[in-house]
């Protein structure tokens, strides 16, 4: 841990002459060197801990935390240019407020429909879910205050985000960005995760040719996200492309993927599930291969059936893995803009238009304050999630693991 | 010692024949100019555009030496490309060829060169033979010159002269007869390859070209009393034209051909409704010049000298501003109108045009200055804007008035003469309706008008919904920057010479 410890023992070693009482100048010297050495090595010692970690803490400071706190100024001025450069004008929270309560609120939030009885069923379910949650919480016995009120802020964001669902989807209302995009993560990463753990469970059988499709199953990761897109524009483009014969066969010529705002979204979600499926299975194949065989062995012996065995033994098992792949892909999810921005520039109208791609098209017009702000608001919504994802779900799953 | 005084003659020999191969060497490069200088191009992604500038590029260099390395990036990014690039002092481009609407973005912060005496003084450019409107809306800038004009642009129905012609039908001369036009046509099969085709290609995508389509309709409805009118705001308290009885009626029509299309029209951008309608798959279309250039690329074209092109189609009812409602022509009302239809040809866009960075040294501003002076010089922009997949579009009078320059790229006379009158008529219409050319026209335009477009197609707004979305966007935008200074340059922008 030390630098200054061979300093110090050497200075022992120099120290012996005193014990013949005479002490010469020279040694006097070197004696004051020796002290001022042990000094310094003792302050050394003192801030190495900071001195080793002050390279990453300045790259850190100045590749994230000086951005953040850059754009997060950015998001609260305009921008104009002027002869010789840029001027920042400060204008408060305008930008936030365009995007909640302004021009761009329903763009950003979207057009809430009137309530239908099934809408309505919706949010009452919900709100019981959320409210039983709470009071099962209220009755643990590891309760404490800090935890309530995380859960209070946890329930006020998610009914917030079930309501602006409910209201915008189901009811003939319209999804903002915000929406869309929730509506990506939540049905993408569902799929995703159980699309890859059924292509790990197969894997992990002794099936023929299992090491070709081990590889196969992993092509679509490898392929750049915008290649994938102008792959799935060809796929969709239904009066020509690799797929017209199909188109034809089925009489589907007439039909457009594009033009229609569910088409659109769903051409988007089944072109991300090809693609990041792929991670998802990757990882739980790891974990699924470095399970111990002896509790399956044992399992089987005491008479378990295969589902019994994925059920109580592996599930369980690889439940760490799965929430960290879960994680990993929620926050990458929150961030697709490739796939709307190729296939149809978030068309037909604002269809298929995510956060990012939303940040982006404000962006192009060179209106980076509200463009800052749409990517603010991003990162709330995904530290939001990923936080209460980390501490209610992953916490106690590693925990139990 | 004669072997030293030997070698001693034999160095004094070869310093001698280096110094004269080198001399003979900087002749050669006295020759060329520019020798040893890159210039960096910045233009949107081909082929168009920039596949003429990076085809001459090379026969440049051997001319003059500069070396020419043209940059792309998609046309949706290249506004703000150029703007970040100078506003950050990158200056990692020392020309660009861009939209001339953004010039009131990128003149007033000082960001172009000054190219008044440059191109009055330069005899191989022949400036006067660049038609006098895109000498003016294309390189003026309150007075002074900051761009090289090499395309002129307007947008033209295109039509399809055999089957009209058949049917004995006339080009429309109203945007009625262009939708009964449409309807006509739609679901037949057009090209002979037993699939039913379509009765009119627009391009409609989002973030890409199409708002200048809907402003097109929109223009005859909006415009009736000649240029100076303007079809964006209201020139006495810069309110936006975008909420009233004109603009309803443009949404309807753009809504109503939406429908008279392909099936996935609202995801085709110019590209794909150019490649529709030289494949022979459209009776109508709606394009800037490069439909009829493209319509003799052998290669490409199943629609030789099948293709008529007429001025942007009218209305007989335009907007009366005092009532704000839809009114029928009359005299007062339209005092252009042929025939009681009032014509109002769109420059959209106005025409790519090549300017300089103002930061680039002086002699890299020289040798693009040579280049973009080449490229628009007759001997080169002659030939260009016959071939179609330049996007260059003619815009000197000599390429209206010579019809050989059309015959020799392979139109027939009386195609080329029809071609060139549809561009005629437009340019030489005193209702001529002039694209938006003040600061921030990109969030106006590609931003704002383009979403609230693309929302109404696709059913997410309706009229009343769009036509109010619009115009509160633009009202902010305008108080953002400055509602007086914002009015003070749309007036300047209409005062053009013609």
């Amino acid at each position: 841990m030390s630098l200054a410890a061979p300093v110090h023992e050497s200075l022992e070693e120099e120290d012996l002459p005193k014990v013949s009482g005479y002490v010469s100048a020279r040694e006097r010297g070197f004696r004051t060197a020796a002290s001022r050495w042990r000094s310094a090595g003792a302050r050394l010692d003192r801030f190495a801990g900071a001195v080793f970690i002050l390279p990453a803490v300045l790259v850190i400071l100045a590749f994230s935390i000086f951005p953040l706190l850059a754009s997060l100024y950015v998001s609260l001025a305009r921008l104009s240019f002027s002869e010789g450069g840029v001027e920042l004008k400060f204008v408060g929270f305008d930008n936030y407020a365009k995007l909640l309560v302004g021009i761009d609120h329903v763009h950003f939030l979207g057009l809430a429909g009137p309530l239908t009885p099934v809408s309505v069923a919706v949010l009452l379910a919900g709100a019981a879910l959320i409210a039983f949650w709470l009071y099962r919480y209220s009755r643990d016995q590891a309760r404490s205050v800090g935890g309530f009120a995380g859960r209070i802020v946890v329930a006020l964001g998610a009914g917030t985000l079930l309501w602006l669902v409910v209201t915008t989807v189901m009811s003939s209302g319209r999804p903002g960005t915000l929406v869309v995009t929730v509506v990506y993560v939540g049905v993408d990463v569902t799929v995703q995760y159980l699309l890859g753990l059924g292509l790990a469970l197969l894997v992990v059988q002794h099936l023929p040719g299992r090491r070709f499709f081990r590889v196969v199953f992993l092509l679509p990761m490898m392929i750049t996200p915008v290649g994938v897109a102008y792959l799935f524009r060809m796929l969709t483009d239904t009066s020509k492309g690799p797929l017209y014969p199909l188109w034809v066969r089925f009489g589907l010529t007439d039909v457009s993927w594009v033009t229609n705002p569910w088409g659109a979204r769903l051409a988007v979600m089944i072109g991300d599930v090809w693609q990041w499926t792929p991670f998802i299975f990757i990882v739980l194949l790891a974990a699924i291969e470095t399970l111990p065989h002896e509790l399956v062995e044992a399992a089987v012996v005491d008479g378990a059936n295969r589902w019994q065995v994925f059920w109580r033994i592996t599930f369980p098992l690889i439940l760490p893995a799965s929430s960290t792949v879960v994680l990993i892909r929620l926050i990458e999810g929150f961030k697709i803009v490739d796939l709307p921005n190729v296939l149809t520039n978030g068309g037909p109208g604002t269809a298929t238009e995510s956060l990012t791609l939303h940040a982006y098209t404000i962006w192009r017009a060179l209106d980076i304050g509200g463009s800052a702000a749409v990517a603010y608001m991003l990162l709330i919504v995904v530290t939001f999630v990923g936080v209460s994802y980390v501490n209610l779900f992953r916490r106690r799953v590693t925990a139990m693991a | 010692m004669r072997r030293y005084l030997a070698n001693a003659a034999v160095l004094v020999l070869g310093a001698v024949a280096i110094a004269a191969c080198s001399s003979g060497g900087t002749n050669t490069s006295s020759n060329q100019k520019f020798s040893g200088t890159t210039v960096r191009v910045v233009t949107f992604t081909g082929p168009q555009i920039a596949e003429p500038l990076q085809r001459r590029a090379p026969d440049f260099e051997k001319l003059t030496g500069a070396k020419v390395q043209v940059i792309t990036v998609p046309f949706s990014d290249l506004y703000q490309k150029i703007l970040t690039d100078f506003a950050t002092k990158t200056n990692s481009y020392d020309a660009m060829v861009f939209d001339p609407q953004w010039m009131g973005d990128y003149v007033p912060p000082g960001y172009l060169e000054d190219l008044t005496g440059r191109v009055q003084s330069d005899s191989s450019l022949q400036w006067n033979d660049i038609a006098p409107f895109f000498r003016d809306f294309s390189a003026t800038f309150k007075g002074k010159v900051y761009t090289i004009p090499l395309d002129g642009d307007f947008q033209m129905v295109y039509y399809r002269t055999d089957l009209l012609q058949k049917d004995g039908l006339k080009p429309p001369e109203t945007w009625d007869d262009y939708i009964s036009i449409a309807q006509h046509y739609q679901g037949k099969d057009l090209n002979g390859d037993g699939r039913a085709d379509y009765g009119s290609c627009w391009a409609m995508k989002r973030s890409a070209q199409s708002y200048w389509m809907w402003l097109s309709v929109a223009a005859s409805f909006l415009q009736s009393q000649g240029t100076k009118q303007g079809a964006f705001f209201n020139t006495n308290d810069m309110q936006p034209l975008t909420n009233n009885a004109a603009a309803a009626a443009a949404l309807n029509i753009y809504k109503t051909l939406s429908k008279l299309g392909p099936p996935d029209q609202l995801n085709n951008d110019v590209g794909d409704s150019r490649g529709l309608f030289v494949g022979g798959r459209c009776a109508l279309s709606l394009d800037w010049g490069d439909i009829g250039t493209l319509a003799i690329d052998t290669t490409q074209s199943k629609v030789i000298d099948k293709v008529g092109a007429v001025i942007l189609p009218g209305s007989k009812k335009v907007l009366d501003r005092s009532t704000g409602q839809l009114t029928d022509c009359n005299p007062t009302l339209c005092p252009y109108a042929v025939n009681g239809v009032n014509h109002a040809p769109f420059a959209a866009f106005g025409g790519w045009s090549g300017a300089i960075n103002k930061a680039s040294s002086a002699k890299v501003k020289d040798a693009a200055f040579a280049f973009l002076s080449y490229m628009s010089a007759p001997a080169q922009s002659n030939v260009d804007v016959t071939i179609g997949k330049t996007g260059f579009n003619p815009y000197r009078t000599s390429q209206f008035s010579n019809l050989d320059v059309w015959t020799k790229a392979g139109m027939s006379s009386q195609a080329a003469n029809n071609y060139l009158g549809a561009i005629k008529d437009s340019l030489q219409s005193p209702n001529m309706v002039l694209d938006l050319r003040i600061p921030q026209t990109a969030y106006y335009q590609q931003t704002s008008l383009d979403t609230a477009l693309a929302q109404f197609l696709a059913g997410e707004l309706g009229t009343q919904a769009t036509m109010a979305q619009i115009t509160s966007q633009w009202n902010k935008k305008t108080d953002e920057i400055g509602r007086q200074s914002q009015l003070d340059l749309y007036k300047a922008s209409l005062s053009v010479t013609k």
